[in-house]
C-alpha cells in the first residue's frame, strides 16, 4: 500500500530555482522564449517561472481535445482555452508542465502546438520528473525528480501564498475525482 | 462533474448542470472553429452514421461538419436510395449499422420516440437529431447557447416563442432547457397551434401577441409546418401573417436589445418579414454557426461518457 508523502515549500522553491537556473544557463536570451503552460497543472508553474526569469510572453496550451484516451477517461468539465501570446511560427517555444509521467501529455501538447503553427524549436521544462516515461519524450529541464509507484499520483500545489506550496505523493485518486483535478 | 450519458435523446431528461456542461464544452469547441486548423483529433478512428430519415439541411450538415472537425469518419445515410424503400424496418436498419461497426448513430425520424427505441436495442451512443414533434435536443442546446452569448444568464429573462408550437420539437426542447435555466417562456400563436396543455411544461400560453412580445428579451419564430398538419389549423397563410407574422411594428414592442431567432428553414414573408430576418437584431445565422460547436460537444461528450457504475465501483 502506497504511503502519503509531501515535499514542503522549501523543496518546491529549490526545485523552481534549479529549473530557472538551468533555463538561464542554456538561454542567454531567455526573455525571447515563448513560454506555454500545459493546462491545467502547467499553467501556474509557467507563470511562476516567467516571473522569476522576467519573461513576458507566457500563454496556456489546452490539450483536452488531443488526448488519446476518450472513452477510458472522463472528459473534462472545464476548459482552460489555449491562449497564445505571440506567433508560434518560427518561435522558440518552451513548454512547461508540473509533472512529467508517461509523456502522453507532452505528445498531445506538441500536437496542439503544431495545429497553431510551425515553431523553430520546442523545449520542455517540468517541475517534477517522475522518471517513468513511456514515450521517447524527455524533459530538457527538470526542477527535481521524484520516485513514485505507478499507482501513486504526484500532485503539485502552488498556492497564492508561496509558503504553502507543496508537492504531494499519494495513492491514485479515484477516477471521478481525478477528472475534476485535471 | 463527469459526463455519464451515453445517449442524447431529450432535454427533458437532462439536469441544469448537464445543460451547462454541454454549453461550456461548446464554448471550447467554438474557439477551435476560429483557428487556422479547425480540426482536433478527439474522435479519430470513430465512425459516425447520420441516419436521416426525414429531410434536413442545417442539422445534417452541421452534424457532418461537427464530426469531421472531431476527426471522425462520417457516413451519411441516404433514405431515398436505401433499403428502407424496400421495406426494411428501422430496427433492422439500425442493427445493421451497428453490425457495420459504427461507433455512434445520429438519427432523425418522423416518429417520436424512435431515438429512445434505438438507444434500447443498440450498444452504441444514439444522438437525437429530431424525432417527430417530440424533441430536437441539439437545436434547443444551440438556441440557449446563442441566447447566453447575447444575454448572459437566462435567469429571469423573458423568451417568447411564436408560431406553430403544436407540431414543433424545437419549441419543446427549448421550453425544457429554458425553464431549467430559470427563464420565463411565453408561447404565443393561434389557439389551434398553441394548446393550453403546454402550461404543464412550465410555460405560459398566450394568444395576445402584443402582451407576449412586450419587453421580451428573445423572440423565437417557428416555421408553419405544412407537412405535419393533416388539416389546416388556420384559414390561410395570409391570415396567419396578418395576425401573427413578425413585422416592424410588432418588433418594436420587444425589449430594445432583444434578439430575433429562427431555427430555419424560414418562410420569408410568412412568419417573419424579410427585413427583420436580415436585420441587426436577427441572430439566425449565428444559430447555424453555433450549431457546429454544440454538435461537436454532444458527439464528444457522448463518445467520452463514463457509465455510472464504473465511477461508483472505483469509489
Amino acid at each position: 500500500m502506497a504511503t502519503h508523502k509531501t515535499l514542503g515549500s522549501r523543496e518546491v522553491h529549490a526545485a523552481m530555482e534549479r529549473l530557472a537556473a538551468a533555463i538561464e544557463a542554456r538561454h542567454r536570451h531567455a526573455k525571447g522564449l515563448l513560454v506555454l503552460g500545459i493546462a491545467n497543472g502547467g499553467i501556474p508553474v509557467a507563470r511562476r517561472l516567467c516571473a522569476r526569469l522576467g519573461i513576458k510572453r507566457v500563454g496556456d496550451l489546452d490539450i483536452s481535445f488531443h488526448r488519446d484516451d476518450i472513452g477510458t477517461h472522463p472528459v473534462p468539465k472545464e476548459f482552460a482555452p489555449t491562449i497564445l501570446p505571440g506567433d508560434v511560427n518560427g518561435a522558440n517555444v518552451l513548454l512547461v508542465d508540473d509533472v512529467l509521467f508517461t509523456g502522453r501529455t507532452v505528445k498531445a501538447a506538441l500536437d496542439e502546438l503544431f495545429d497553431h503553427g510551425r515553431p523553430a524549436t520546442v523545449e520542455l521544462a517540468v517541475l517534477v520528473d517522475r522518471c517513468s516515461r513511456r514515450l521517447p519524450v524527455a524533459a530538457d529541464f527538470a526542477g527535481t525528480t521524484v520516485a513514485a509507484a505507478d499507482d501513486e499520483d504526484v500532485v503539485v500545489l502552488l498556492d497564492d501564498d508561496p509558503a504553502r506550496d507543496r508537492i504531494d505523493i499519494r495513492p491514485r485518486a479515484l477516477r471521478a475525482e481525478r477528472a475534476s483535478i485535471r | 462533474m463527469t459526463w455519464t450519458r451515453r445517449h442524447l435523446l431529450a432535454l427533458e431528461d437532462l439536469t441544469l448542470a448537464e445543460i451547462e456542461q454541454i454549453h461550456a464544452t461548446s464554448a471550447a469547441f467554438k474557439k477551435i472553429l476560429k483557428r487556422n486548423v479547425k480540426k482536433v483529433p478527439a474522435l479519430r478512428g470513430k465512425t459516425i452514421v447520420n441516419l436521416f430519415l426525414e429531410p434536413s439541411t442545417r442539422t445534417r450538415m452541421a452534424f457532418e461538419m461537427a464530426a469531421k472537425r472531431l476527426s471522425a469518419d462520417v457516413i451519411a445515410f441516404d433514405a431515398a436510395s436505401s433499403s428502407t424503400t424496400k421495406g426494411e424496418t428501422l430496427r433492422d436498419t439500425a442493427k445493421n449499422i451497428q453490425a457495420l461497426n459504427a461507433d455512434m448513430i445520429v438519427i432523425r425520424h418522423s416518429a417520436a420516440g424512435s431515438p429512445l427505441y434505438l438507444s434500447k436495442i443498440l450498444d452504441i451512443p444514439v444522438i437525437n437529431a429530431g424525432d417527430g414533434a417530440h424533441e430536437h435536443p441539439t437545436q434547443g442546446l444551440l438556441d440557449t447557447f446563442t441566447m447566453k452569448e447575447h444575454l448572459g444568464s437566462m435567469k429571469g429573462r423573458k423568451v417568447a416563442i411564436l408560431g406553430d408550437i403544436l407540431f414543433s420539437r424545437v419549441a419543446r426542447s427549448n421550453i425544457h432547457a429554458l425553464i431549467k435555466m430559470g427563464a420565463a417562456v411565453t408561447l404565443v400563436g393561434p389557439s389551434t397551434l398553441v394548446p393550453h396543455g403546454f402550461t404543464a411544461l412550465g410555460a405560459e400560453v398566450s394568444h395576445d401577441l402584443k402582451s407576449a412580445l412586450a419587453d421580451a428579451d428573445v423572440v423565437m419564430l417557428l416555421r408553419i409546418q405544412h407537412e405535419r398538419q393533416g388539416h389546416r389549423h388556420f384559414p390561410s397563410l395570409g391570415e396567419y401573417t396578418s395576425m401573427f407574422g413578425l413585422n416592424k411594428t410588432r418588433a418594436s414592442w420587444l425589449n430594445p436589445r432583444a434578439i430575433i431567432m429562427h431555427p430555419g428553414p424560414i418562410n420569408r414573408g410568412v412568419e417573419i418579414d424579410s427585413d427583420l430576418a436580415d436585420g441587426d437584431r436577427s441572430v439566425i445565422l449565428e444559430q447555424v454557426t453555433n450549431g457546429i460547436a454544440v454538435r461537436m460537444a454532444a458527439l464528444y461528450l457522448c463518445a467520452g461518457y463514463q457509465p455510472e457504475h464504473v465511477i461508483s465501483s472505483t469509489e
